[in-house]
């Protein structure tokens, strides 16, 4: 094993490195099935964060992870999976997409990778935005089984209506109360579905 | 702090130098993470401070997504892309330079085809960006983003000017060392990357938080380009040498898109 690159900020100067025209746009307005997902970055003192960069990337709706390039100049038809928004100056970010599915016999319910940057996080950070809908899916989806109701709520999209069809809210709160579930995914080898038999204890 | 006459000053107190750097020091006598990473929350970088989150990350094996990546291609970099020097009429001021090395895994494995971007200050130390309020030059010949993608033995290469040192206001006189931003896609998106190029011998190293965020040396000397004379072309442009490892140990997603 080779000894890592380390990991350094993204800084506040990327708008002119990373983020790219269309690059919420991962399907184009008007798109059969499109959703929207909208949001706000905070830090622990609750106050927008209005540099950071966010990535998503995932499967379409027919559950397949996309193999095509385009993403960073985007021909309006091909779905790449892979989008990179950077927060407004209210620390907003928008994004309009194709739902996910999960491949047959993935452990894994619907849901986008999410990477964060910012300036002030030296390294970046790993969560997910699971859907509502999919009841049993995440009760089955073993990171969110893992995880107490208040936490599991920080990865969960809400409704909020959406103007160009079906919208979604998703905030990223990185410190403090609230504060999302970030993952450490550098364990080796694939998710496994959860053990067919859960305890369940006596209610005394 | 007070002023000469003895009342308080009203700013905002920042520290000194002096004070960062002992911090600095404390932070380094603490044990070093294995990987070489910095901790998120690093106290002589004044933004982590309301920014590293304070729970413990979640341990998750990644999912069939995580372990895939965004594809790139001829569609999304054109060649002129990896050369700054090039986007304008004219020639941008400074000291031309090649920066190339390879994108490897832990594993040693080249990542083929795949996108590097990089940002960078101009040979003044002044972004083109409206937040950046150093009073030096902005160059109308430099805007200062690359991309390319990695050949098939996971090479890359760069044509750019040297970056200029750059004042922050993490504290009083807080400068940064010349460095350009690298960001890098491996095989699976738990390879993710984005992190800083310095350049050999610069004596802003023991002063700067983000550089000495990462506190094992040997981590740190794995973001120091080498000067390689093998790269300089005569004539025109010196020549860098920097290797990027990424994370790599992951099984091999199995082929879930069918293709
Ligand atoms: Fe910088």
């Amino acid at each position: 094993m080779l000894d890592l690159t380390p990991s350094q900020t993204v800084g506040p100067f990327f708008a002119f490195g990373l983020p790219f025209p269309g690059g919420g746009d991962v399907v184009p307005v008007g798109t059969p099935g499109a959703i929207t997902l909208h949001g706000t970055v905070r830090d622990g003192a609750g106050a927008a964060v209005p540099d950071a960069l966010l990535e998503f990337w995932q499967a379409g709706p027919d559950g397949r992870v996309p193999v095509r390039p385009g993403s960073l100049r985007r021909d309006g038809r091909s779905f790449t999976g892979f989008a990179r928004v950077a927060t407004d100056r209210a620390g907003d970010y928008h994004l309009r997409t194709l739902r996910p599915a999960a491949p047959s016999d993935a452990p894994h319910a619907p849901h986008l990778a999410v990477t964060v940057f910012a300036r002030g996080l030296l390294h970046h950070l790993f969560t997910r935005v699971y859907f509502p809908n999919h009841v049993q899916a995440n009760a089955d989806d073993p990171l969110l089984a893992a995880l107490d109701e208040e936490r599991r709520a920080t990865l969960m999209a809400v409704p909020d209506g959406g103007v160009t069809g079906p919208g979604y809210r998703f905030d990223v709160r990185m410190q403090g109360p609230g504060e999302t579930v970030f993952l450490d995914l550098s364990a080796h080898g694939l998710a496994q579905p959860p053990a067919e038999t859960v305890e369940t204890p006596e209610t005394p | 702090m007070t002023t000469t006459d003895g009342v308080p000053d009203p700013g905002p107190r920042t520290a000194t130098q002096r004070e960062v750097s002992a911090e600095i020091a404390t932070a380094a006598g603490a044990a070093p993470r294995t990987d070489g990473h910095p901790e998120r929350a690093y106290a002589p970088y004044r933004s982590t401070a309301l920014r590293a989150p304070q729970r413990p990350l979640v341990v998750s094996p990644p999912s069939l997504t995580e372990l895939s990546a965004p594809v790139f291609g001829a569609a999304d970099v054109a060649p002129i892309d990896a050369d700054l020097t090039r986007r304008h009429a004219g020639e941008p001021l400074g000291e031309r330079i090649i920066v190339t090395g390879r994108v490897i895994d832990g594993d040693g494995r080249p990542v083929r085809n795949q996108l590097v971007e990089i940002w960078q200050a101009n040979a003044a130390g002044r972004y083109r960006h409206e937040g950046d309020q150093h009073p030096a030059p902005l160059d109308p010949n430099f805007t200062g983003g690359g991309r390319v993608l990695t050949g098939e033995d996971g090479s890359y290469r760069f044509v750019t000017i040297k970056p200029g040192a750059y004042p922050w206001r993490n504290h009083t006189n807080a400068w940064r060392p010349a460095h350009i931003h690298f960001s890098l896609f491996g095989t699976a998106f738990t390879q993710r990357l984005v992190t800083q190029m310095y350049f050999p011998g610069d004596p802003l190293f023991g002063l700067d938080p983000i550089f000495q965020s990462v506190t094992d040396e040997k981590a740190q000397q794995r973001l120091i380009a080498a000067y390689d004379h093998d790269v300089t072309e005569p004539e025109w442009a010196l020549g860098y040498r920097w290797d990027i490892v990424l994370d790599g140990a992951h099984a091999t997603p199995p082929d879930v898109d069918g293709a």
